[in-house]
């Protein structure tokens, strides 16, 4: 146990000791420190036990699992509290990811700028690129709920389908925006001097020798807990949504829309704030997958991989539960990354039953989701959640 | 499945009349009808607009405006015009068959079927499957496929339709019986939509395939320097057969008749002895045929793809919209507009966005006139 594996313990137990301290069933004060004691532990526990190979790939699951978290908790915002269909999570997704990139990476120059174009790069913060992709993803919701969103709901999920195709074009033909078909390379990685052997200037020289032990390749541990932090934040600011009185409205739009009119509410504008509000958290999501994925291309955004997979998450984990739409992403993802070596095992049989089958297993993946997504909606359509009945803070459980 | 005393799914005329019988307090009848007093207003203020001489002129004075802007700066796609309105109404053929189906189901079944799209892309491959199994024809002059290929079309239609009703017999069924809501069918379609896409990427790979290789030639010279192939004649030739056919099916048979009732009023068919779960599967049967058709004729046009008949999905949802959803002859309209404004779109801007100039009809369509060309409310 080197102070390299104790550094990288110290990051993994910051979203363990967040998930130990939600399910700990004391009062608050002890929840938190035996959930900062039993994470800390935890993490020590499994980077002194597992291979640093075994370690890595968790992370990076891990990682992604959130990122796709962060997407199921904004499609929650649209499907589980308000009924809003959006097939189209795959354009919020892509706007998010290209805004947070535009924003954060520089303008190519030199012998780069005749290989990459982009219509800016202004080299902003981290955060202020996820500002940026969650503003610019709110307005085209805003843009996109206009025309449908008075409309009954299946003309939404019409447009929304059109509006992922379209966006996906732009970005796919459109070689002054984002580089066209080739990849937008080069997105920075928040806080990646911490990893880097002179460290972050802005920081205490006592930490930066702390610090100095990782090297690059430890940044993931670094991200995770990045990203952890903001399905945290956005898991708690929509807990404490659904429980206000917009979220009840919302739900009462998505049970009975005519009588919530009658009582006065303004279905159309309640309407637009929760598309908005669910559109600007999977730009968000979009953000935070571009800075991990350091370079992206529009071949990312595809219905199959932008939206389904969220929509198998979200209904798989419980339609309408905070906590379902984050199980459903890793269980999901999970199930995702464990095809692939299903997929590989199959490899004899498949080559075995025609010599082209191998090369089209990663379609065999796309199958048996769609299976999973049939299976979960004709047998467990609640999912595995469920959702809660009563949300008011106001009514004793 | 059906919601018959939801208003949201209903026009506002109808509910305007169905509501008093509908039961309800006074107080609800009041705010009802002044919601819907609101929404005629503004239909009434919309229709106005479009009435009103100045804003006509205005209209008409800019597309003027817009066609001579056109002539200056690009003469040469404005000489292409006349050949791509013909190639228009050849894909906008393709792009009717397609939504008839879709209009169809969603007049009976009340939801939109995700998975039509796919069920083109079913058609395409069925045909090329059987053309494999067929022996080599000899070419039928002065086309360039031979007779295997039209028995492999004739066939592939009943097998689309055979998987449309199996895909309803296994999800679609069971989710209705539950009372389930649209929304989860809709769900389930997109679904179904990618199972069947993987099923196809799994058998035939990403690969393009080609019916036949090589194209008819010479092609025809029509006047206006319009060049037509013989295949492109069968395409508009088989569509119209087709269409009296659904004609002749919907409105002179018993089951057409029985399908016009249910898509009327679920409930009241129900009622009068007319079995539903029959219509259903009849409906499906026709739907799956007319897509499974379109597909074969998309993949005589072009090539063969999975994502060939997903790529469609959005112009046929258009033109389903734009010719009022539900109305199978709407979508005829609808399906020809579409295709038409597609291809003459690809004078002037870049090909690739053919089916964002079907998107932004699509929209332009919910924002002024959201039941469509042939919808009854507010007009």
């Amino acid at each position: 146990m080197d102070s390299r594996m104790w550094l990288k313990a110290l990051f993994i137990a910051i979203p363990l000791a967040i998930l130990a301290a939600r399910f700990i069933p004391l009062t608050r004060m002890w929840r938190l420190l035996l959930g900062i004691f039993a994470g800390i532990a935890v993490a020590v526990f499994l980077v002194w036990l597992l291979p640093p190979g075994i370690m890595a790939y968790l992370v990076s699951f891990a990682i992604m699992a959130s990122i796709f978290a962060v997407l199921s908790l904004g499609l929650n915002v649209h499907w589980g509290s308000s009924g809003l269909i959006n097939f189209g999570i795959a354009a919020f997704f892509a706007v998010g990811a290209y805004t947070a990139a535009l924003f954060s990476t520089a303008m190519p120059t030199g012998i780069l700028a005749l290989y990459s174009q982009q219509a800016f790069g202004l080299q902003m913060p981290f955060l202020v690129g996820i500002l940026a992709a969650a503003v610019v993803s709110g307005v085209i919701a805003l843009l996109v709920g206009i025309p449908t969103l008075r409309l009954r709901e299946d003309y939404l999920a019409i447009a929304t389908i059109g509006i992922a195709e379209i966006i996906r074009l732009i970005f796919q033909n459109e070689r002054w925006l984002a580089n066209g078909p080739q990849p937008l390379q080069g997105i920075p990685q928040p806080l990646h001097c911490l990893v880097q052997s002179p460290s972050c200037d802005w920081l205490p020289a006592s930490l930066q020798m702390i610090l100095s032990p990782l090297t690059p390749r430890d940044y993931p541990y670094i991200y995770l807990a990045i990203v952890v932090l903001f399905v945290v934040i956005i898991y708690l600011v929509m807990e404490r949504a659904i429980r206000s009185p917009w979220g009840r409205v919302l739900r009462a739009i998505r049970e009975e829309e005519t009588s919530t009119a009658m009582s006065g509410k303004d279905v159309f504008a309640f309407k637009m704030q929760a598309f908005i509000v669910g559109s600007m958290i999977m730009g968000i999501g979009g953000g935070l997958y571009a800075h991990y994925m350091v370079s992206i291309d529009y071949t990312q955004f595809t219905p199959l991989y932008g939206t389904f997979i969220i929509w198998v998450m979200l209904v798989l984990g419980g339609t309408g539960n905070n906590k379902g739409a984050i199980l459903g992403a890793f269980a999901i993802w999970g199930v995702w990354a464990g095809t692939a070596f299903l997929t590989d095992w199959l490899q004899p049989v498949l080559a075995a039953i025609s010599p082209s089958l191998p090369s089209r297993s990663p379609y065999l993946r796309y199958l048996l989701i769609a299976v999973l997504l049939e299976l979960i909606l004709l047998f467990r359509p609640q999912g595995l959640l469920g959702e809660e009945k009563q949300v008011s803070q106001f009514i004793e459980k | 499945m059906d919601r018959p005393n939801d208003p949201s799914k209903r026009t506002p005329r109808e509910s305007m009349e169905l509501d008093p019988s509908g039961g309800g307090s006074p107080e609800t009848l009041v705010l009802v009808e002044g919601v819907q007093r609101a929404q005629r207003r503004f239909d009434r203020r919309v229709v106005a607009l479009l009435k009103n001489p100045i804003v006509l002129t205005l209209a008409l004075l800019g597309l003027i405006a817009l066609l001579w802007w056109a002539a200056q700066t690009n003469w040469a796609a404005v000489q292409r015009l006349p050949a791509l309105i013909v190639w228009g109404v050849m894909l906008g053929s393709i792009i009717a068959l397609g939504s008839i189906g879709l209009s169809l189901a969603y007049g009976v079944l009340r939801f939109a079927n995700f998975c039509h799209g796919d069920l083109m892309t079913v058609g395409a491959y069925a045909a090329f499957a059987l053309l494999a199994l067929l022996r080599q024809s000899t070419p039928l002059a002065p086309f360039s496929f031979g007779w295997g290929f039209l028995v492999a079309l004739l066939l592939a239609m009943p097998i689309t339709g055979l998987v449309a009703i199996g895909i309803d017999r296994v999800i679609y069924r069971p989710l209705r019986a539950r009372h389930g809501s649209l929304v989860i069918l809709e769900m389930a379609s997109l679904g179904a939509a990618f199972f069947v896409r993987s099923l196809i990427y799994i058998v035939w790979g990403a690969d393009f395939y080609f019916y036949y290789l090589g194209r008819e030639r010479p092609a025809m010279q029509l006047p206006l320097g319009i060049r037509v192939q013989a295949y492109q004649f069968f395409i508009l030739g088989l569509t119209l057969v087709l269409i009296v056919c659904v004609y002749l099916l919907l409105e002179k048979t018993k089951m057409g008749k029985a399908m016009r009732a249910t898509a009327d009023n679920l409930e009241l068919s129900k009622v009068s002895g007319i079995n539903t779960e029959q219509v259903v599967s009849w409906t499906w049967m026709i739907s799956g045929a007319l897509a499974g058709a379109a597909g074969v004729l998309l993949g005589l046009s072009a090539q063969l793809r999975p994502a060939m008949g997903w790529e469609l999905l959005l112009p046929m949802f258009a033109a389903v919209i734009l010719g009022s959803i539900g109305n199978p002859y709407g979508a005829l309209v609808g399906g020809l507009i579409i295709g038409i404004v597609e291809q003459t779109s690809t004078a002037f801007i870049n090909p690739a966005y053919a089916s964002g100039v079907a998107f932004f009809i699509m929209i332009v369509v919910l924002l002024v006139r959201p039941q469509g060309i042939f919808g009854k409310a507010g007009g």
